[in-house]
């Protein structure tokens, strides 16, 4: 797993690639913690992953509670196969904004 | 080895015994990745035994068992230990530990095996209580829930840590049939989304058609076949008919032997 950090429009974007998994979403939720405590909403780009696990998805869902406490927000760009499925199947899906493409967001 | 590269599980001429009695005669088995297989059975055909084969608790008297490229019968404590973190394993009663909650149960395996933040571990085993309609009883003890919730929160501990591996002991015996439909499909789902191999052990038919992508029947610690639910309904077996059709098993009765079994208790 590798993840990129720039900045897009007025939101951090983090893009992540490979897999998420036990061992390295400690470093994700150090780096999506860090974002909005810095004051900023994050955008967490999926269109690179493979696969997350419930270790990165747990990590997603304490970033959004932070992020909403702030009157921030996260949102999750480009999921498709199993990190959507694993998005679905916790409902997820329906908590988080998710979009398909950069495009759908105006400054 | 011929074993293909997609092979999660691989058994080869698995023989064991209990004491003298000869349980699984030359076992040949093998699973792929992502695959969901049923092994069935009737009561002393030999499928607890493999199970417990596969999960490395017993060592056979003769054959070998590869899972996830590791051989689990010559394997160090430290190598089972590794191949351990990858596999869950739901037994029939839900077996966890009455003194503590449901939620302390569940986030154990976390507790022991990783060094994630303690506000992650929360986070994960509450999403394991809502996926199996359990939000809202992580502060209940065991002896508070019924069968089926403890089952359900035996089936959220085994899946704590993502396993590649999951292992199933009858999981819809003694559920009522809504309870018993609502876990098939949840372990179809698991598959989908989480990417794992799913090893359900189980004599209910029903459930047995609806998850298998293949089945494996055992009969007298031999397997009578292999094959999808299709080949498994016109196998022209008769003992597999006759398990279809839910009828006893009509005994081959040999008199010499069975006077023996009598007058000596020796098979």
């Amino acid at each position: 797993m590798t993840f990129e950090q720039k900045k897009h429009l007025h939101y951090q974007l983090l893009a992540l690639t490979g897999e998420v998994d036990l061992h390295n979403s400690p470093q994700v939720r150090k780096q999506l913690l860090d974002i909005v405590e810095s004051g900023s909403s994050v955008i967490v780009d999926f269109s690179a992953l493979s696969y997350i696990d419930s270790s990165g998805i747990a990590t997603l869902v304490e970033t959004y509670n932070l992020a909403k406490n702030k009157q921030l927000s996260l949102t999750i760009v480009g999921a498709t196969g199993a990190p959507l499925q694993v998005m679905e199947l916790t409902h997820l899906n329906k908590v988080f904004p998710m979009i398909d493409s950069l495009d759908e967001i105006k400054g | 080895m011929t074993s293909s590269n997609q092979s999660i599980i691989e058994v080869k001429n698995l023989v064991t015994h209990y004491g003298d009695r000869n349980i699984l005669k030359d076992i040949n088995f093998s699973v792929e990745k992502g695959e969901i297989r049923v092994i069935m059975g009737g009561s002393g055909s030999g499928k607890s035994t493999l199970l417990n084969h596969m999960l490395a608790l017993l060592t056979p008297t003769s054959g070998s068992i590869v899972i996830d490229g590791v051989d689990v019968v010559n394997a160090n404590r430290k190598t089972l230990l590794k191949l351990r973190q990858k596999m869950g394993v739901a037994f029939q009663g839900g077996a966890l530990f009455s003194s503590m909650t449901v939620g302390e149960n569940i986030k154990l395996p976390l507790q022991h095996h990783t060094k994630l933040d303690e506000h992650t571990i929360d986070i994960m085993t509450r999403l394991k209580l809502e996926l199996m309609n359990l939000a809202g009883y992580e502060d209940l003890m065991p002896s508070e829930l019924s069968g089926g919730m403890l089952k359900r929160a035996g089936l959220a501990r085994a899946v704590i840590m993502d396993p590649k591996l999951l292992f199933f002991d009858e999981p819809s015996a003694g559920l009522d049939p809504v309870t018993a439909v609502e876990l098939d499909e949840l372990i179809l789902k698991l598959r989908d989304a989480m990417n794992m191999t799913i090893i359900v052990v189980t004599h209910e038919l029903e459930s047995a058609f609806k998850i298998a992508d293949k089945i494996t029947v055992l009969f007298d610690g031999e397997i009578a076949i292999t094959g999808t639910v299709d080949e498994i309904k016109n196998s022209k077996d008769i003992r597999i008919q006759n398990m279809i059709n839910r009828r006893a098993r009509d005994e081959h009765l040999d008199a010499d032997e069975y006077i023996k079994r009598l007058t000596t208790g020796k098979n």
